[in-house]
């Protein structure tokens, strides 16, 4: 039971407002502690504990560089940034007269989750689709239609481009066959003797994705409401 | 052929280029702090294998060390908003073009390196769409820097200026799968299980199919990852009560009981990947609050669609 102490760590850690990283290592160094303790462990066993939880730290941190690769990315996205490429993804949608934050974001949901369920999960993402492209974009739409916009209706149509991507990559991609999560899957009930075909596994996310397609362009709806009640409300004398 | 250690190998000499580039900004009056993570970071890319498990251990370690003294903002040379606005005028949509190269590459890339034969002799099909990825990033900035002819540094400056927003929430995904390695030796995860089958009463098919479904999504948020959840809460619900005790189909119980867990994954600043990082790539103001923006737009869709799977479960997995 004591290496739930780690998972304590983590919880009081965000409560708390700590540095993430902090909380994190913090947290890996509990639970290695808390696996070693026993009561007739010594300094030197706690020591050697916390050495060895490090050095386990520091495998999977190398083990896992792969995560952290895409930051070349920016250097790409940067220099778009720099030749004009959020400017001109405003200028483009402002002048189509129909569209709108939540129906821009709609339209991106769409093809994402579309997309994803192919097998293309690599069309979007945060740092290469959404901030050079979606967020300026859904941006320019609520300006088109209600001049000049609050704070916080800006920061609220950012947050609502980053989720869009998200919701829609998670409830498109077990579609796909191919994809970690139904492989895992697999691979885990075999482990019980259990065989499934990773087909049968990708049809039982089709319901899934469908509610997740509903619901979500409800909020899309939703939103766009709730940018013209902040744009009324502080238009109002 | 190329693997991902060729990734590593671009990604070390860019996070080395942004270290060097900091230190000379004397407008950061915390770049000495700035250039060594950076620089710590590209030590991990280039010589990670060399280090061994405990130097790999205390570089993470100086990592958040840096981290939590704070990184400072850099000021690097970029465009003025009048440069862009000309610039978007004069290249119209043109400009999109060299945004649709990285995406196109890494499908491309892909495809060729697991669909063809001749594909794997040139990329690492285990790697494919990381690999796909950086070569798609380099394509697109020749491209831009033969088209528009910006400074010789400017992708390297351009990149730091990014970097620099995103901060040290850049390592974060990398330190939480970590963790989860650390979690997964101490066996955190089967006794997280052993919890939830010994105290939560699971009598009837909708109760277990709430608890399972619940759990799912409450290990997720804890540990930032279904991934890491559904094995734990599989083998302590799923598979013994739902599928042996009451008969449901394993594949329907184990496909949805993943999306279940996905939805966790909506509601927790543990994904740093997904809710942390692009809170600071838009630079939200709330971005290191516990519930950022973007976690607060994903909650009211994330949980009608728990219950949409737990509702879902019950009508699809089970005979009768």
């Amino acid at each position: 039971m004591l290496v739930l102490l780690g998972i304590a760590v983590v919880v009081l850690g965000f409560l708390l407002r700590a540095n993430p990283l902090l909380v994190v290592m913090g947290a890996a160094l509990t639970t290695g502690l808390a696996a070693a303790w026993s009561p007739g462990a010594d300094l030197n066993i706690m020591l050697a504990a916390a050495v060895s939880t490090i050095a386990s730290f520091g495998k999977a941190f190398n083990d896992n560089r792969y995560v952290s690769v895409v930051w070349l990315v920016l250097a790409a996205v940067g220099l778009l940034e720099r030749a004009g490429l959020q400017e001109r993804a405003r200028a483009a949608i402002a002048n189509v007269r129909a569209a709108t934050a939540g129906r821009l974001l709609w339209l991106y949901f769409v093809v994402r989750q579309g997309a994803a369920a192919i097998g293309l999960t690599s069309l979007g993402g945060h740092a290469q689709m959404v901030r050079p492209l979606v967020a300026p974009m859904a941006e320019a739409a609520a300006e088109t239609k209600f001049g000049a916009l609050p704070d916080r209706s800006r920061y609220r149509i950012r947050a609502h481009a980053a989720a869009a991507d998200n919701i829609a990559l998670f409830f498109g991609e077990d579609i796909f066959i191919a994809i970690a999560s139904i492989l895992l899957i697999k691979a885990f009930l075999e482990g019980y003797g259990i065989s499934v075909e990773p087909l049968q596994l990708s049809f039982w996310a089709i319901p899934t994705a469908i509610a997740a397609l509903l619901i979500h362009s409800v909020r899309l709806w939703l939103l766009d409401r709730q940018l013209h009640a902040e744009q009324n409300r502080d238009n109002a004398p | 052929m190329i693997t991902l250690a060729h990734a590593y190998i671009v990604g070390g000499v860019f996070f080395f280029a942004v270290s060097l580039l900091s230190l000379r900004d004397v407008s950061n009056r915390r770049r000495w702090v700035n250039s060594g993570f950076w620089g710590l970071l590209a030590l991990s890319f280039l010589a990670g294998q060399y280090l061994g498990d405990l130097g790999n251990g205390l570089l993470a370690f100086g990592l958040v060390v840096l981290a939590a003294a704070g990184l400072g903002q850099g000021k690097p040379e970029t465009a003025a908003p009048e440069a862009r606005r000309e610039s978007a005028a004069h290249n119209g949509n043109l400009l999109f073009l060299p945004a649709l190269i990285i995406p196109a590459i890494a499908l491309v890339g892909t495809l060729i390196a697991k669909q063809t034969s001749w594909g794997p002799r040139y990329i690492d099909p285990a790697q494919a769409t990381l690999v796909s990825l950086v070569m798609g990033v380099l394509v697109a900035i020749a491209v831009l820097m033969l088209w528009l002819r910006p400074p010789a540094l400017a992708p390297l400056q351009e990149g730091r200026r990014l970097l620099d927003a995103v901060g040290w929430a850049a390592i974060l995904p990398q330190m939480l799968a970590s963790l989860g390695a650390v979690f997964l030796a101490a066996g955190v995860g089967d006794q997280v299980g052993r919890l939830f089958s010994d105290y939560v009463p699971i009598d009837t098919r909708l109760g277990a199919v709430a608890a399972y479904c619940l759990g799912m999504a409450l290990f997720t948020m804890i540990m930032g990852n279904a991934f890491a959840a559904f094995p734990v809460m599989t083998a302590a619900i799923g598979l013994p009560i739902l599928v042996d005790k009451f008969g449901g189909d394993p594949a329907c119980v184990c496909a949805i009981g993943m999306l279940a867990g996905f939805c966790g994954t909506l509601m927790t600043p543990m994904a740093a990947n997904f809710n942390v990082v692009p809170a600071n790539l838009l630079e939200l103001p709330d971005r290191n609050a516990a519930f950022n923006g973007v976690i607060r737009a994903q909650i009211p869709t994330a949980l009608p669609l728990l219950i949409a799977n737990m509702a879902l479960m019950r009508l699809l997995a089970f005979p009768t």
